[in-house]
């Protein structure tokens, strides 16, 4: 679990370094109740009451989560994770693409696990904004690594139109 | 032909820089081994037996001769000097150093080339029709569907990490499939309704490997303007739901197969309803814009002189052996297409020297426009030819070694590199390519026996399509020495009931056996066929019991006995 590695966030939009006191939780034994607990959904939907009545909590989801089963908490938390147990798992990236544009999560999106620089430009298309960066990795380096392309065909979160969508077509 | 504008250059650009830092990292170990791997991948780079190989895109198969002239330049700087011409509109160098791999990038971006998504879990590089544009069987010109395919799908955030590969191909012709459409993870034949607009038959979980399926329709006239967003929501299903777990079972035809055609089909127009007519919807002026980029070259005003031609066929055998075999109508009065064979005895199928690239480029220059097309048979297609300049090809094509009569023909062999060069490979493949072209070097002989198809994959990945060869010949594994199983019935028809893959004829043989069971074939065929018949006909009306008992005469024998 993540609990070292180094979180980056958009800030206005730009990529920063960042902390903040979220606790990825594992299971029920756990869950003190204290604020910050990002919990599993399974743990969510077992203790709904409690969750409701705990402050400051999130969700994370494993790629087999169905990130639909959030919705009826996005008006009790205040951040949702989307677990990476490896990076060329691919399926959290249509995770995001669901909650953001499907589901209308607003709220703070982190991807979680084997984050690495090279996906921060996909990633954070898709719809996430905060990024926990692996513990062993070189936090500038990946700063720099969200814009290695300076513009995009296809529409996703960040840009919803596609590039022919936002240009006169008589070149 | 289409040229990328100026946002593609700076993409392609931006690529070749981002691809060279990650190397640079990957030297100085912030990137492991592992960690490379997928994105290499995704730049075409894989590592074989002797070195690493780089597979290059070459978009809807098209070629400009200035491109052609390019890949020579790097064959030679930084190969040995030849490339290898693959089943899927690429073409491979086979002994890349990876440290050199990021200026290759560049020099290819050059001439705005790329190897994007050659490999790797991600969207590929998307099969076209050779002959798109100039057949006189075209519903519509593939080529701009692929287009804006190719920017849809070009590092497409959501689907650079799929459970596997996928392969997306396009066909617009009601009478032949020159794009194996039947065969991809995604196929679109386009068509015209009743009111005459462009749909699409979306066709899904077609492949080769290890289960070899003919896909199926999964969606029925889908109009053009929602080919990126119904793709977009059928691969949303494949990326949720297809299987990680074991590599050979993570196909999206696997997930076809275990939803059920009708399930997986529900589950895409479930996903479909959100995004139909949302802005990813394509426009009728961006493809306006993509199709002003393919519109025909300046055709001269030609009287198509059939008597000329008449009288150099018949002064010339050669020339009317070849011209039977290598050139096609085209939709053009006065012009043809012409198929130049890179399959002659000697030489690797699709392997091509930069010699004979700057040949080629000039051949292109001078008889067709500046432009070549690569096929997925592995040969080079010369599309725009003035009929009257026909002889004058032949002539100079004969001389490269570049106009044997073979096109279609049992010697046209198709064939992956196989164990000679890569590192998946059970078995060598050139050897029996070749063994089989010297074996049938009798031209008359192959002329006789009409039109049959032959595939050698090196291994079940099957990169040789052998499962859809008339003749499939596949290398296998056995206790450690290199083995040959051969299928029979293979083919690509316009549509998938007319698609089969082959039926496997019995035990494996030796290398040195190959060329002997293939002639004990083709003779049960001549002594079988009614006047006329190609070997496919009759094989689907004899069956291939017969053709068994000919190459396994003494196990046909010991059946007859348990009978008794």
């Amino acid at each position: 679990m993540p609990d070292h590695a180094h979180l980056i966030g958009l800030v206005d939009g730009v990529p920063r370094l960042v902390q903040d006191d979220w606790r990825v939780i594992g299971s029920a034994a756990e869950w003190d109740g204290s604020p910050g607990a990002l919990l599993p959904l399974e743990l969510a939907v077992a203790q709904t009451e409690r969750l409701r009545a705990s402050e400051r909590t999130g969700i994370w989801l494993s790629p087999t989560d169905d990130p639909a089963c959030t919705i009826e908490f996005f008006d009790a938390i205040a951040l949702i994770g989307v677990q990476f147990p490896k990076f060329t798992d691919g399926r959290g990236y249509s995770t995001a693409m669901l909650l953001r544009a499907r589901y209308g999560w607003r709220g703070e999106l982190r991807a979680l696990g084997d984050v690495l620089q090279d996906q921060l430009f996909a990633l954070r298309r898709v719809g996430f904004d905060s990024f926990a960066l692996r513990a062993d990795r070189d936090p500038v380096a990946a700063l720099g690594a969200f814009s290695p392309f300076s513009d995009v065909y296809q529409g996703s979160v960040d840009q919803p139109l596609p590039f022919f969508r936002r240009t006169p077509t008589c070149i | 032909m289409y040229h990328y504008t100026e946002f593609d250059r700076r993409m392609v650009n931006e690529r070749v820089a981002q691809f060279r830092d990650q190397v640079a990292r990957w030297q100085s170990g912030a990137l492991s081994e592992e960690e490379l791997r997928p994105l290499r991948l995704q730049n075409g780079l894989y590592v074989q037996r002797h070195a690493p190989m780089l597979r290059v895109a070459i978009p809807y198969g098209l070629l400009a001769s200035r491109q052609l002239r390019a890949l020579a330049h790097i064959a030679r700087t930084w190969d040995r000097g030849y490339g290898h011409f693959s089943t899927r509109q690429n073409i491979q160098f086979n002994w890349m150093k990876i440290e050199q791999v990021p200026d290759v990038l560049a020099a290819l971006a050059a001439v705005q080339m790329h190897a994007i998504q050659t490999s790797g879990n991600c969207v590929r590089n998307i099969t076209c029709d050779p002959f798109a544009g100039v057949a006189r069987d075209e519903i519509v010109d593939p080529r701009p569907y692929c287009e804006l395919m190719r920017q849809w799908s070009t590092f497409h955030p959501e689907f650079s990490f799929l459970p596997r590969k996928f392969k997306i191909a396009f066909s617009a012709s009601a009478t032949e499939d020159r794009a194996a459409t039947a065969m991809h993870d995604v196929g679109f034949y386009l068509r015209r309704n009743a009111a005459g607009e462009v749909v699409a038959d979306v066709l899904a979980g077609g492949g080769m490997g290890r289960t070899p399926v003919v896909g199926s329709i999964v969606r029925a006239g889908l109009p053009w303007h929602h080919l990126p967003t119904y793709t977009e929501a059928l691969l949303r299903v494949y990326n949720r739901y297809g299987r990680r777990d074991n590599i050979y079972k993570a196909r999206i035809k696997m997930l076809v197969r275990a939803l059920g055609v009708s399930n997986f089909a529900s589950e895409v127009d479930e996903e479909f309803a959100f995004l139909e007519n949302g802005p990813g919807t394509a426009t009728d002026a961006e493809l306006a814009r993509i199709a002003a980029g393919f519109a025909p070259p300046r055709y001269r005003s030609l009287e198509a002189d059939c008597a000329a031609l008449a009288r150099q066929l018949a002064a010339h055998p050669g020339f009317a052996r070849w011209h039977g075999r290598s050139v096609r109508p085209h939709r053009v009065a006065g012009y043809a297409a012409v198929t130049l064979s890179l399959k002659r005895a000697g030489v690797a199928p699709g392997d091509v020297d930069g010699a004979t690239m700057v040949a080629l480029a000039q051949l292109a220059d001078r008889f067709s426009f500046g432009e070549l097309r690569v096929t997925h048979e592995q040969n080079i297609v010369l599309a725009d030819v003035a009929q009257h300049e026909l002889f004058d090809l032949w002539s100079a094509a004969r001389v490269l070694g570049l106009a044997t009569p073979n096109i279609g023909l049992l010697t046209d062999i198709v064939c992956c590199p196989g164990g000679d060069f890569c590192a998946l490979a059970n078995a060598k493949s050139i050897p029996i390519a070749q063994a089989i072209q010297e074996r049938f070097d009798d031209i008359d002989y192959l002329h006789d026996l009409g039109e049959i198809s032959l595939n050698i994959s090196g291994c079940i990945n099957s990169c040789g399509h052998h499962h859809v060869g008339n003749i499939g010949i596949l290398g296998v594994d056995k206790q450690g020495a290199e083995f040959y199983q051969v299928t029979l019935g293979g083919a690509l028809g316009p549509d998938p009931a007319r698609t089969a893959i082959g039926t496997v004829l019995g035990r494996a043989f030796a290398a040195a056996e190959v060329p002997e069971v293939i002639a004990t074939i083709l003779d049960r065929y001549v002594a079988l066929r009614a006047p006329g018949e190609l070997f496919v006909d009759t094989l689907a009306r004899v069956g291939i019991a017969p053709f068994k008992s000919a190459v396994y005469p003494a196990q046909d024998h010991l059946v007859e006995l348990q009978n008794a």
